[in-house]
C-alpha cells in the first residue's frame, strides 16, 4: 500500500475549515506521546494541561483575560496577512502601545475621572499605529521588506521599554526596582466579575472582531485589502491604490496590537513592568492562521491558544512538568496546521 | 519497400485530475515528414508532445521509435534518441551572449571548443543568421527563437518538435522559418509542428493530425483541405464568421491621444514615444505588433493603471484624463479588458459575483457609503452569466474554475453590460477556444455598431483583419499612422511590425489620418 499526494482539480473548501481541527487532534496525539516519553501518564497530563485550568470560574476568567490580547492582535494581523502585508512585529507595537497608554496613567496619576481609561485605550492604539507606521513608510518609500523591519523594531521597542522603566517611568518610591507605580483605580480596566481578574478587555476584543468582520466582508476597503492580497495586478486594474492599502494594513494591525498592550498594563498587570507580554505578539501569528484569517475563527483559536498558556502553568504546578511545554504545544499546533493545509490543495491517494 | 516510421504512437492515454488530456491517440511520423498537430487550446496537443519528449508519462500506450518499442522517461533520453524540441517560451538568459546560451543548453560533449564553428555552419546551412557574440537582450523575438532552433539542431535531431513557433513572429520571420523547416525536411528530419493557425499548416505541412478535447478526430492531408474545413474539424461544429451589417460613417472622436509619451518603470519595459491617435464612435481600431513593443505599457496608460503626463495627452469626452485613475475613466464611459484574464482582469480565488464587483462598482453603482450592495452585485453577476452564455455552476464559482473561453466571456460581459462608449481590449481572444473567440469578436463588432469606439491591441493579425476598420502598428513604442484596412497590404503591415518601414508619426508628421 502506497500513499501518494495527488493535486486536487479545485481547492477543497471543506478542508480549509477541517484542517485546523485535524491539526488540533494531531497536536493532542503528539502531546500524549511526548508526555509518555517524559514518563508521566499522558491522559492525566492532558487533563492537567487542558481541562483542569478551566474547571473553575476563576480558571475561565483567566482564560478570557489571556484570550483578549491574543484575539485583538490576531484580528489586526489577519487583516494585514490578507493584504499580503506580513507584520511580524506585533510584540513591539504592543509594547509601544502599553507605553503610550501606561504613561498617560502615570501622568494623570490619582486623577479620578471615567475618561482616563478611554483616553488610555486611544493612546495605546495610537502608539501601536505609530510603531507600525515606520515599516509602512519604509516599505512604501524604499521598498523594504516589512517582515524584517517590523521584527527588528520589536527589539527597539523592548529596549525603549527597558530604558523608560529604569529611568523616567520608574516608581519614585519603589526602592529602585525597574517598575512603574501601580496604576490608581480610574486607570485600571473595569472588572466584569467580582473576585476574578476578568475585565472588559474580552468584550472589547469581541466588539473589534465583529467590527472587523463587517469591515473585511461588507465594506469596500476590506474588499480592496482582499483583492490586493490575492491578485495585486487585479487591484490596480480595479483602481485600488496599493500603497494606501499597505499603510492601512500595517496601521490597523499596529493599532490592535497597541490596544492589546494598554489593555494588559491597565488590566491584569496594573503597572508598567519590564516584561509586559509573554510573547502574545508572536503567538497571535499562530492564532491568526489557526483562525483562517477570519475574525470569528480567530475568536476560537484565540481561546484555544490562551488555554495553552494556562495549561503550561497548571502542568507545572500539578505535574511538575517544565513550563516550556506551552511553547512546545504552540509550536506543534502551527506545525501540524501547516502540514494539514497541504490537504486543501492535495488529496491522499492510496494505491 | 515500406519505410519504417520515425515515430509511431499507439493508443496514448493521459488523464489529469478532472481532465482527459489524451484519449487513445495514435499517429505516425515518417522520415522527412512535416506533421501538423492541430487543435484548439486545451485539445491535448501539448500533453501529447510532453509525453513524446519525456516531460510527462502517459498512463497507457506505446511509443515506437524507428521500429523499436521505447520508453521515453526523461527529456535527456529523448535527446539521446534524437528528439529535439523548441518550446513556445524560450529559456534564454538575457544578460548572456548567443554562444554562452547555446553552450549552456547542450551536452558536455558538444560544448567543447569548436562549437562556434558548428553554430556558424548550422546557421548558414539552414538560413538562420546569428551572431554568436551578441547579447540576447539586444535580439528580437525571432532571433531568440533561432537560438533555440540552432541549439536543437546542434544535437543532430531526427525529429524536431516545434510548439506554436510562429505565435510571436512577424509574417516575414514566419516565412524565413518555413524555409528552414523545408530545408530540414529535405535533409530527412521529421518535424512535429504544433499550431492552431490553419493557413500555416496548409502551406507547410504534409500531414495533419487533428485533436479535439483529447480525442483524435482525423488525420488528413492539409493540402486537400480548406482552412475552413480544418477549422470545422478542429472545433467539431460549423464556424460562424463575425459579420458587420452596416458601415455607417463614424461619429465624433471618443478618445484622443495627443503626443502621448511614457517612460516604462520596469527594466526591459518599452517606452512609449509620441503616440497620437483618435478613435471615433462606431470605429474599431486595431493596433498590431510583435509582443514586447510597448503594448503592455500602452494598455496600462490607457486604463489609468499608470498615469501619463501631461494630463491632456489622453482626452476622453473633452476631459483631460492622463493623470486620473481607472475609476475616473470608467465614470466617463471607458471599459478595459486586459490581456491576462486570471490575476489581472479577474481575481482567481474570488467568486464571480465578487469579480463582477471588481470593475463594475463604479458604473453599476454597487457600493453604498462604501458598503457592498450584495444583492445588486449578485443580480449583475447573474445577468452577465445568462446574457453572455458563461458556462459555470453559479455566481459563487471561483474565477479560476472557469475555462479560458468562459472566463473571457464573463469579463467581456461584465464590461459590456456597463454600457460603455469606449472599449479598450488587449489580446481579446488569446488562448480562447474558437467558439468563444467568434462570440467575443462578434460582440466587439456589435458594440461598434451601437456607436462605441473600440480599440483592440492584438498580436493576432488574422483576428485584426476579421474585425477592425482601421489598423496601425506599434514598433518599439512608436505607432505607425492609422490606415483603413483596404488601404494597406498584409506585407506592409508585416514590414511595419518588423520595423523595416519606419513610418512613425514622429518621423513623418504629415502622415495624418
Amino acid at each position: 500500500m502506497v500513499f501518494k499526494l495527488e493535486p486536487r482539480a479545485v481547492s477543497s473548501r471543506v478542508m480549509i475549515y477541517q484542517s485546523p481541527i485535524i491539526a488540533v487532534f494531531l497536536t493532542l496525539l503528539a502531546g500524549m506521546v511526548m508526555f509518555r516519553l517524559m514518563g508521566t501518564d499522558p491522559l492525566q497530563a492532558l487533563e492537567a494541561f487542558f481541562i483542569e485550568p478551566i474547571s473553575t470560574m476563576d480558571g475561565i476568567a483567566e482564560l478570557l483575560v489571556k484570550a483578549a490580547p491574543l484575539i485583538l492582535i490576531a484580528i489586526g494581523l489577519s487583516i494585514g496577512f490578507q493584504a499580503n502585508v506580513w507584520n511580524i512585529g506585533a510584540e513591539g507595537q504592543l509594547t509601544i502601545g502599553a507605553l503610550f497608554g501606561g504613561s498617560l496613567a502615570l501622568v494623570f496619576y490619582e486623577l479620578e475621572t471615567p475618561f482616563l481609561i478611554p483616553a488610555m485605550l486611544l493612546a495605546g492604539t495610537f502608539g501601536g499605529m505609530v510603531w507600525a507606521a515606520i515599516p509602512a513608510l519604509l516599505k512604501t518609500r524604499f521598498n523594504t521588506n516589512e517582515i524584517l523591519t517590523s521584527l527588528m523594531l520589536t527589539y527597539v521597542a523592548l529596549l525603549i521599554l527597558s530604558y523608560l522603566i529604569h529611568g523616567p517611568l520608574r516608581d519614585p518610591d519603589g526602592f529602585n526596582f525597574p517598575e512603574s507605580r501601580l496604576f490608581h483605580n480610574s486607570a485600571l480596566m473595569p472588572v466584569l466579575v467580582e473576585g476574578t481578574r476578568l475585565h472588559i478587555g474580552i468584550l472589547i476584543a469581541l466588539g473589534v472582531a465583529i467590527f472587523a468582520w463587517l469591515f473585511i466582508f461588507k465594506h469596500m476597503i476590506g474588499f480592496q485589502i482582499r483583492v490586493v492580497g490575492l491578485a495585486p495586478a487585479a487591484a490596480s486594474f480595479a483602481g485600488f491604490k496599493q500603497k494606501k492599502l499597505i499603510w492601512l494594513a500595517l496601521v490597523i494591525s499596529g493599532g490592535t496590537a497597541g490596544l492589546a498592550g494598554v489593555i494588559e498594563v491597565a488590566g491584569p498587570i496594573g503597572q508598567i513592568v519590564p516584561v509586559i507580554s509573554p510573547g502574545y505578539g508572536f503567538t497571535a501569528i499562530i492564532v491568526a492562521f489557526l483562525g483562517r484569517l477570519h475574525p470569528i475563527g480567530v475568536i476560537f483559536s484565540g481561546l484555544l491558544m490562551a488555554l495553552t498558556y494556562l495549561g503550561g502553568d497548571s502542568a507545572q504546578i500539578t505535574m511538575n512538568l517544565p513550563n516550556a511545554v506551552t511553547g512546545v504545544f504552540q509550536g506543534m499546533l502551527l506545525f501540524f496546521l501547516l502540514a494539514s493545509d497541504v490537504l486543501i490543495r492535495y488529496r491522499i491517494k492510496i494505491r | 519497400m515500406v519505410l519504417t516510421p520515425r515515430l509511431e504512437l499507439i493508443g496514448i492515454t493521459k488523464r489529469y485530475p478532472g481532465v482527459q488530456a489524451n484519449n487513445n491517440i495514435s499517429l505516425k511520423v515518417m522520415p522527412g515528414e512535416i506533421h501538423a498537430l492541430l487543435g484548439e487550446n486545451g485539445a491535448g496537443k501539448s500533453t501529447l508532445v510532453k509525453c513524446i519528449y519525456g516531460v510527462q508519462k502517459a498512463d497507457s500506450g506505446t511509443l515506437i521509435w524507428e521500429g523499436k518499442k521505447t520508453q521515453v522517461t526523461s527529456p535527456n533520453i529523448a535527446r539521446r534518441l534524437g528528439i529535439g524540441m523548441v518550446f513556445q517560451h524560450f529559456s534564454l538568459f538575457d544578460a548572456m551572449t548567443v554562444e554562452e546560451n547555446i553552450v549552456l543548453g547542450v551536452s558536455n560533449k558538444l560544448a567543447k571548443a569548436g562549437i562556434k564553428e558548428k553554430i556558424t555552419e548550422i546557421s548558414s546551412r539552414y538560413g538562420l543568421p546569428l551572431d554568436p557574440q551578441r547579447y540576447v537582450q539586444t535580439l528580437s523575438v525571432g532571433e531568440r527563437q533561432r537560438i533555440e532552433v540552432v541549439r536543437c539542431l546542434l544535437q543532430n535531431p531526427s525529429l524536431l518538435i516545434m510548439d506554436e513557433p510562429t505565435s510571436v513572429l512577424t509574417p516575414q520571420e514566419t516565412e524565413s522559418l518555413f524555409k528552414t523547416l523545408n530545408q530540414l525536411s529535405k535533409d530527412g528530419v521529421s518535424i512535429l509542428y504544433i499550431s492552431h493557425k490553419l493557413h500555416e499548416i496548409k502551406e507547410l505541412c504534409h500531414t495533419a493530425t487533428i485533436l479535439r478535447m483529447g480525442n483524435l478526430v482525423d488525420t488528413c492531408n492539409p493540402k486537400n483541405e480548406t482552412p475552413r474545413s480544418l477549422a470545422e474539424k478542429m472545433m467539431g461544429k460549423s464556424l460562424e464568421k463575425p459579420t458587420r451589417i452596416k458601415n455607417s460613417p463614424f461619429g465624433k472622436p471618443q478618445i484622443l491621444l495627443n503626443n502621448l509619451s511614457y517612460k516604462a518603470n520596469q527594466s526591459y519595459g518599452t517606452d512609449l514615444k509620441n503616440i497620437s491617435l483618435e478613435v471615433r464612435g462606431g470605429e474599431i481600431l486595431g493596433i498590431a505588433g510583435v509582443a514586447g513593443n510597448g503594448q503592455r505599457e500602452l494598455m496600462k496608460v490607457l486604463s489609468g493603471e499608470e498615469l501619463s503626463n501631461p494630463p491632456e495627452s489622453i482626452v476622453v469626452s473633452e476631459k483631460n484624463v492622463g493623470n486620473t485613475g481607472p475609476n475616473d475613466r470608467r465614470s466617463l464611459g471607458m471599459v478595459f479588458v486586459p490581456e491576462e484574464r486570471l490575476g489581472h482582469g479577474a481575481v482567481p480565488q474570488m467568486g464571480l459575483s465578487e469579480n463582477a464587483f471588481l470593475s463594475g462598482f463604479t458604473r453599476m453603482k454597487l457600493a453604498n457609503y462604501g458598503f457592498l450592495r450584495k444583492i445588486e452585485t449578485d443580480i449583475y453577476a447573474s445577468n452577465i452569466i445568462t446574457n453572455y452564455d458563461v458556462k459555470t455552476s453559479g455566481i459563487r464559482s471561483l474565477a479560476a474554475s472557469l475555462s479560458g473561453g468562459n472566463l473571457q466571456k464573463f469579463i467581456f460581459g461584465r464590461e459590456i453590460i456597463q454600457n460603455p462608449n469606449i472599449v479598450i481590449a488587449m489580446q481579446p481572444t488569446w488562448g480562447v477556444d474558437a467558439g468563444s473567440a467568434a462570440y467575443i469578436r462578434q460582440s466587439l463588432i456589435d458594440l461598434a455598431e451601437q456607436g462605441a469606439a473600440v480599440l483592440v491591441i492584438s498580436q493576432d493579425l488574422e483576428e485584426l483583419y476579421e474585425i477592425v476598420d482601421t489598423i496601425c502598428v506599434i514598433y518599439e513604442g512608436k505607432l505607425s499612422s492609422p490606415k483603413q484596412l483596404e488601404d494597406i497590404s498584409t506585407e506592409e503591415v508585416g514590414m511595419l511590425m518588423g520595423g523595416v518601414i519606419i513610418n512613425s508619426q514622429e518621423d513623418n508628421p504629415l502622415n495624418g489620418i
